[in-house]
């Protein structure tokens, strides 16, 4: 039954978002029979919800497939498929390590874009067999011609074989299956006896059988009633089962065997237990060393997370507990801010891990969230030589102890049609970008390369880019240094009091235009009240900017006859409601709008 | 006591901003709502032990329904019911659609009271209003009642409608005041849903929220100093000359409602008859709306009246005090001039009266 080693194809698909990755693994699992076609709802990869809206692969996910190719042989062809966001680049790089080749699609129409570039370079990396597939030739705007030059010409991959297909409509989708197994090589040094060796390329937290591993087993082998041990953490398991990954679901099996992709169970409580990167050996006769590339994942952003009403508190903490099951990247600690009361300080990967928790919890968990202005890593060096790493605006020393501040800086590639090249320049300079140098892709493409804050790229920077290129833009960065800035705190007062949850640290340069904006917005938000609110925008005791909220003039129901009672009671008791979804700051309402309004400062408005 | 209110569902034409339960009908349309009303009110009879000493013909347009009629509906109830000798008997009337002759019979069959919607003294807001006299058909109109004996006249006038203006504003007051009445009510025009004017809201120019307000306070100021009580959120009287139907209303006592869309409250039951003239001329029953009278209906009511919420009476009504936090809340409106409290209990200001919805949801919290 075990299949020969050299009939084992291991593989990902690499592509930019709408590319048509998942169609395309859909059309492959059909063709197989891996899945019944009346059992497919679109994209059966992407399984959350969320990534089906957003097209995006979130969680890396893997299926075997058995495949009888031309010449007669049965292959077992395993599909590692990988998130496509580069908020999620070391789970791409250990998805990638545990394949032999990758499929990188192109879009016939729109050719190569940042995402495709950045995973390229990672699978090239990990000397994966590239297999370039050109996709959607049934658009009215293909032009396959002009993108396998492009490919050719940017990436040095020969496209004379590659294979011209629609994903949508099947067309020619065959053909990928056969070059994966021409092209791609069969595991190397995949030896069954020898100590267990088994790259973690994900896990998932399940209820009925706690965390599921993925691993691509690179020597040795694993069956169940086996003790094994993850070689970062040194946790030992027992394995409860071992098996494959298929289409409509899990399959155990006898034993796991060198260059195959599985899954492990062992009873195993929270993902931080099997954790992305990690080796698996076995208690005997263990490995003595682990697999290269194993990194502990650092959150880069963090932002306060806070229930709307503030009863929700234990619930957002079941919550939070619950994701973190399954997200080894997502941290969370309790704090307490005067404004919003309880809540958590919660650490990302990036801005779309933020988004992604931030939704999850409101979807599936049904909470309503206040989250305040997200922060990055701020080292603050202190006169006494000491340095602080603060996250958090409320954490910032006086500034009259700082003896200097660094902030992380990010080396920024967006490519873009050349049109576009004038407004994003604009909007780099602006967010205090250093231009470091532009190529063209093609005559007409191009890819600037600048060094940006990170600082700068969490505040909106992803949808005033969108705005400025109408969406034609892409966009990829990478922390590569912490930088010496000057930097202020600065705070948000409402009727003299200052709101703690909308403090944020800004480049000083920065502080004016920003606090103008900040206040202006409030201003709008805020709705009128009994009284006059001052708003103010300070750094220290210096105030920065000002708007006044002017008190309420009219709230009144002019006519109250026999009629009218009813209705008005009624109409006193909905607005008891409304009261209850504004915070309370002192003696000043506001509603939650008016915190994502200062989060969202659109840079045109 | 028990007051009668008599809904007439009837108009020449539909005013765009008015959201009440009227349409066009032929007299015969008429002859069976007035029959319908007579057997509504045979019904309510046994219901009924206490004296009626208010009755409201309001609207709709009840000029629009006859005198006759009018004068029909109220010898019927002196039949059917106890009407005390001085009851408080009111009519609505659109100045374009009264005669002498009307005022005549309705005098002559004891209407002691017309409140007239004057809406405003400018032709040209008159004609945004969908009001179709003129200035003079006002004067006219009141003259006639005075003529057929009824003194006790108020007019209606509207604040915030388009076109308006401070000096507008001014040019309605003078000419309400030329009248010397004892009644004037002043409301804030409000957007009805469903209204054309909802539908136009768009393209209609309308003072915006301080002006109104602006507009309010002064007519307060203007009505006071010509020697008017403003003794309700949108009323104003000469000393006793209160609406005693309408304060029925805000003091919480009984009365009755008849017709379609027409409220009750009696015996600590709310209900309704639906907004349906085919389902009443059946004979439909009333529709439950709930029991009345709670702490937060009373407070919301009493505010709504100069004379304001009294402390002692509420205690001894609900057997239990105001808040304490309520309190201190109120000392500081009362600092920001929105209304007077002392141990006796809160009275709003005219500028209280304005931000009444704010200031009573602070009770009801």
């Amino acid at each position: 039954m075990a299949i020969k080693k050299e009939n084992i194809r291991n593989f990902s698909i690499i592509a930019h978002i709408d590319h048509g990755k998942s169609t395309l693994a859909d059309r492959l699992l059909e063709i197989t029979d891996s899945v019944a076609k009346r059992d497919m709802s679109a994209q059966i990869l992407d399984d959350m919800d969320l990534e089906k809206e957003r097209g995006i692969t979130i969680k890396a996910h893997a299926v075997k497939l058995d495949y009888k190719a031309k010449d007669g042989e049965t292959y077992e062809l395993n599909l590692i498929d990988t998130p496509g966001h580069v908020d999620f680049n070391y789970e791409v790089s250990r998805s990638l390590a545990a394949c032999e080749g990758a499929i990188l699609i192109i879009d016939a129409s729109q050719g190569i874009e940042a995402q495709t570039l950045a995973n390229t370079y990672l699978a090239l990396d990990h000397d994966l067999e590239l297999v370039p597939v050109i996709n959607k030739i049934d658009l009215p705007a293909a032009e396959p011609d002009r993108v396998a030059a492009e490919v050719e010409e940017i990436i040095g991959l020969d496209c004379s074989n590659a294979p011209r297909v629609s994903a949508k409509t099947g067309e020619n989708v065959a053909e990928v299956l056969e070059r994966i197994v021409a092209d791609v090589p069969a595991p190397s040094d995949a030896v069954d006896n020898a100590p267990l060796k088994a790259l973690i390329f994900d896990s998932v937290y399940d209820n009925y059988k706690g965390v599921i591993v993925y691993v691509r087993v690179m020597q040795g082998t694993l069956k169940a009633g086996e003790t094994m041990k993850m070689m970062a953490t040194g946790a030992e398991f027992n394995v409860v089962e071992v098996g494959y990954m298929r289409a409509t679901g899990l399959e155990p099996c006898n034993e796991l065997s060198a260059g195959e992709v599985g899954y492990i169970t062992a009873s195993i409580k929270t993902v931080r237990d099997a954790k992305v990167g990690d080796t698996v050996t076995k208690l005997q006769n263990p490995s003595s060393e682990p697999l290269p590339g194993y990194r502990k994942v650092n959150p880069m952003v963090y932002c306060g997370v806070y229930p709307a009403d503030g009863a929700d508190y234990e619930a957002l903490r079941d919550a939070l507990e619950k994701l973190q099951l399954n997200d080894a990247a997502l941290s969370y600690e309790p704090e307490t801010s005067g404004a919003l009361g309880f809540g958590f300080r919660c650490g990302f990967l990036g801005l779309l891990h933020l988004e992604i928790i931030q939704e999850r919890l409101e979807r599936e968990y049904n909470l309503d969230l206040v989250t305040t202005v997200p922060s990055v890593i701020y080292k603050i060096h202190m006169n006494d030589g000491s340095v602080l790493e603060i996250d958090n605006p409320t954490h910032y020393p006086d500034p009259a102890h700082i003896n200097f501040c660094e902030e992380p800086i990010t080396n920024a590639h967006i490519y873009a049609p050349a049109d576009y090249v004038g407004a994003i320049m604009d909007l780099c300079q602006d967010r205090r970008g250093i231009f470091k140098d532009m190529k063209y892709i093609t005559t007409d493409r191009v890819d600037i390369h600048y060094e940006l804050p990170l600082n700068e790229i969490i505040y909106d920077f992803f949808d005033a880019l969108k705005s400025r290129t109408r969406g034609y833009a892409s966009f990829d960065y990478e922390i590569f240094e912490y930088r010496r800035s000057t930097l202020q705190k600065v705070d948000v007062l409402l009727n003299g009091d200052i709101i703690d949850a909308l403090s944020f640290i800004i480049h000083s340069e920065k502080a004016q235009s920003r606090a103008r904006k900040i206040a202006e917005k409030l201003k709008v938000h805020i709705p009128r009240q009994m009284f006059e609110i001052p708003i103010q925008v300070a750094i220290g005791s210096k105030v920065i900017a000002r708007e006044t909220v002017k008190a309420m003039r009219k709230d009144v129901l002019a006519k109250c006859y026999g009629g009218d009672i009813t209705r008005k009671k009624k109409l006193l008791e909905k607005q008891k409601e409304g009261n209850k979804r504004m915070r309370q700051f002192g003696s000043v309402e506001v509603p939650q709008e008016a915190f994502m309004a200062v989060l969202k400062l659109d840079d045109d408005n | 006591m028990t007051g009668i209110y008599i809904h007439i569902p009837f108009c020449k034409r539909k005013c765009p901003y008015c959201d009440f339960y009227s349409f066009k009908a032929d007299e015969s349309k008429k002859d069976s709502y007035l029959k319908a009303v007579l057997l509504c009110l045979d019904k309510w009879k046994e219901k009924i032990s206490d004296d009626i000493d208010t009755v409201y013909f309001g609207g709709g347009t009840p000029s629009v329904f006859g005198g006759e009629r009018i004068a029909q509906v109220i010898s019927f109830i002196k039949e059917s019911f106890v009407l005390t000798e001085d009851a408080e008997i009111t009519v609505e009337c659109n100045p374009s659609s009264v005669s002498e002759k009307f005022f005549l019979e309705i005098r002559n069959a004891g209407v002691n009271r017309i409140s007239m919607g004057m809406q405003s003294a400018v032709d040209k807001e008159r004609l945004t209003l969908g009001r179709l006299s003129d200035c003079n058909q006002v004067r006219q109109a009141v003259a006639a009642a005075k003529e057929a004996g009824i003194d006790n006249i108020s007019l209606d006038i509207m604040l915030g409608v388009p076109y308006q203006t401070m000096e507008s504003l001014d040019e309605s007051i003078d000419f309400l005041l030329s009248f010397d009445i004892p009644h004037i009510s002043a409301y804030m025009l409000k957007i009805e849903e469903g209204t054309p004017f909802d539908k136009m809201e768009d393209i209609l120019v309308l003072p915006d929220e301080d002006a109104v307000s602006e507009m309010y306070l002064h007519t307060s100021r203007c009505l006071s100093s010509a020697g008017y009580n403003h003794y309700e959120v949108s009323n104003f009287a000469k000393d006793g000359k209160e609406s005693r139907h309408n304060t029925r209303y805000w003091l919480g006592q009984d009365y009755i409602g008849i017709g379609p869309s027409a409220h009750s409250y009696l015996h600590g039951e709310r209900f309704y008859y639906d907004r349906d003239f085919n389902g009443f001329i059946e004979g439909n029953e009333p529709v439950f709306d709930g029991f009345g009278g709670d702490k937060d209906e009373y407070v919301m009511l009493r505010l709504r009246l100069a004379e304001g919420l009294d402390f002692k009476e509420y205690e001894k009504k609900y057997n239990e005090k105001i808040d304490e936090e309520v309190i201190e809340k109120m000392k500081k409106y009362q600092k920001a001039g929105l209304l007077h409290i002392d141990d006796k209990g809160v009275r709003l200001t005219p500028e209280g009266f304005l931000l009444s919805n704010a200031i009573i949801g602070e009770f009801i919290r």
